[in-house]
């Protein structure tokens, strides 16, 4: 296989999301998503004409004729949360390829809204979801809380294999919570220790409440262009520079080690395409489902080596005030948002941080972002790094 | 007892290894293109869709590879019946698979921990195999 050359052929040129402090919106469905579209093409200096790509986890050919439009690339992939790294690095290879020119992705979710509405609410608690036959016969007998059971298993196995404490999970979310009270669409923005993640009620051993993403309300969307149409858009484009998926399984009991996930593929090769090193970057946001996930996505992007990871994290130097490279700078899924797949607004967040939008959170250096997102239980990786003008 | 939630009815594919626990015996699935165990049961040898996959018994030991206390239940499980160990459990065969450990506090559980074979009564007459400190 030869070597794919990505870099630089697209650009994201238009973000929109949307969150609540209270956890919930007053729209929902349909209403939600084509509200995230129409503001990431505003953002973008686009319109719905200029659409010819569209990405979408249900069906990608139900939200183009609802949008009213004849696609020529249409993208359904649902590998769970990551799906968007994964719309990302699709659409920049069409782009590529000449498939197509402006691909929107966009994604809604209320489980809270839906909660008190009719035939609402359900989640994994209770009765499994259907199409789940394997997991059915051979996991969920044996009562797996999922999705946080399958995490806790590999949280429980990096412990013991490498020493790993519930202080250093811990301070992964103390830090992500310092970053969320510079965002006002967060749900929680008070700050919390260490000590309040381990007083928090233990869910599913080793994981407490507070090492567990929330379930709230959220929507985003974002509009990808080739490098030639980006150029003179509304704002600075922001350039894929590499791009990579990783899957290694489906169901936990599946996974070949449980400390390693597909990120030790995608991060090496997303970094190799884009030709950059993990010291050069200076924002990383990685998929939080769980302080676990983020902390194995540290070992495996190469921030730090395998099994490091609680050690790299425990003197606070990702969260604000740090110096060198900063985490989930938007608050992210433990205290941000987590509508149930928290890609989108990986992306969101680094393409603001690389034009310098975000405000009291605004890093100070702003040239090279890391999106790594999570699907399934730890299953599905994907890698997108983003750049300036100034790294092309 | 835990009302586990109960597995579904056997596949055709399955039906060698549930029809065994009706005598309490862990029996595991091995291609004979890899001369190597599989876990889960495949309706083909993914080594080999054309190479008999051949039921063989298994010793019924192994060691704890992961293990979550439940705190909240999952799936079947109830608030009232209390904590449990879910664990992901080697056999000495080679293969991982989910199962529970019993027959131990939950903070005794440990990785590493050698484990045997127990069997847990489903209303059927199936057994669910479930693993015990050895």
């Amino acid at each position: 296989m030869t070597e794919r050359t990505l870099r630089g052929a697209a650009a994201l040129v238009g973000v929109a999301d949307d969150a609540s402090p209270t956890g919930e919106l007053d729209r929902g469905g349909r209403a939600l998503e084509m509200a995230m579209i129409r503001q990431a093409l505003d953002d973008a200096g686009l319109t719905l004409d200029d659409v010819d790509g569209v990405c979408h986890a249900g069906s990608p050919a139900a939200l183009a004729e609802f949008l009213g439009i004849q696609p020529r690339y249409l993208d359904g992939t649902m590998v769970g949360g990551s799906s968007f790294e994964l719309y990302v690095e699709h659409a920049a290879a069409a782009i590529a390829a000449g498939l197509c020119d402006v691909v929107v992705g966009v994604y809604a979710a209320t489980p809270r809204r839906d909660r008190h509405r009719p035939g609402g609410g359900g989640g994994f608690r209770g009765r499994p979801p259907g199409g789940m036959t394997p997991q059915l016969e051979w996991e969920l007998p044996y009562g797996l809380r999922m999705p946080m059971g399958a995490y806790a298993l590999a949280a429980s196995r990096h412990m013991a294999m490498y020493g790993t404490t519930a202080e250093q999970l811990a301070r992964i979310a103390v830090d992500t919570r310092a970053w969320a009270a510079f965002n006002p669409k967060a749900r929680y923005r008070d700050p919390i220790t260490i000590d309040d993640v381990l007083a928090s009620p233990m869910v599913v051993s080793p994981l407490h409440l507070l090492d567990c993403c929330l379930v709230t309300d959220g929507a985003g969307a974002f509009v990808l262009a080739s490098a030639a149409r980006a150029r003179d858009l509304a704002k600075p484009p922001v350039y894929v520079l590499g791009a990579a998926t990783g899957g290694t399984h489906q169901m936990i009991s599946q996974m070949p080690d449980l400390t390693v996930t597909g990120g030790a593929v995608s991060g090496p090769a997303a970094f190799r395409m884009a030709g950059i090193k993990p010291d050069d970057v200076d924002l990383l946001m990685g998929y939080d489902s769980f302080t676990i996930t983020a902390l194995l996505h540290l070992e495996d992007l190469g921030f730090c080596a395998k099994g490091e990871g609680g050690a790299f994290v425990e003197d606070g130097k990702l969260g604000p005030g740090g110096s060198g490279l900063a985490m989930n700078t938007n608050g992210g899924g433990l205290s941000f948002t987590h509508p149930g797949m928290y890609g989108m607004f990986l992306l969101v967040e680094a393409v603001r941080q690389l034009r310098g939008e975000t405000g009291e959170r605004q890093l100070a250096k702003h040239d090279l972002a890391v999106a790594h997102g999570s699907g399934g239980v730890l299953s599905t990786m994907g890698t997108i790094v983003l750049g300036t003008e100034a790294t092309l | 007892m835990t009302r586990l939630l109960e597995p579904p009815a056997p596949s055709e594919v399955s039906a060698p290894f549930w029809d065994a626990t009706r005598e309490q015996r862990l029996v595991l699935p091995w291609s004979t293109a890899t001369g190597l165990p599989m876990w889960y049961p495949r309706e083909v040898d993914p080594a080999d869709p054309d190479a008999a996959i051949e039921w063989r018994e298994a010793a019924g030991a192994g060691t704890v590879y992961a293990f979550s206390v439940h705190h909240r239940p999952g799936p079947g499980r109830d608030e009232a019946d209390g904590l449990y160990v879910v664990a992901l459990i080697e056999l000495a065969e080679g293969v991982r698979m989910m199962s529970n450990v019993v027959g131990c506090e939950p903070d005794d559980v440990t990785v590493g921990m050698p484990v045997r074979v127990a069997w847990h009564p489903l209303p059927d007459g199936r057994h669910l195999p479930q693993f015990t400190p050895a």
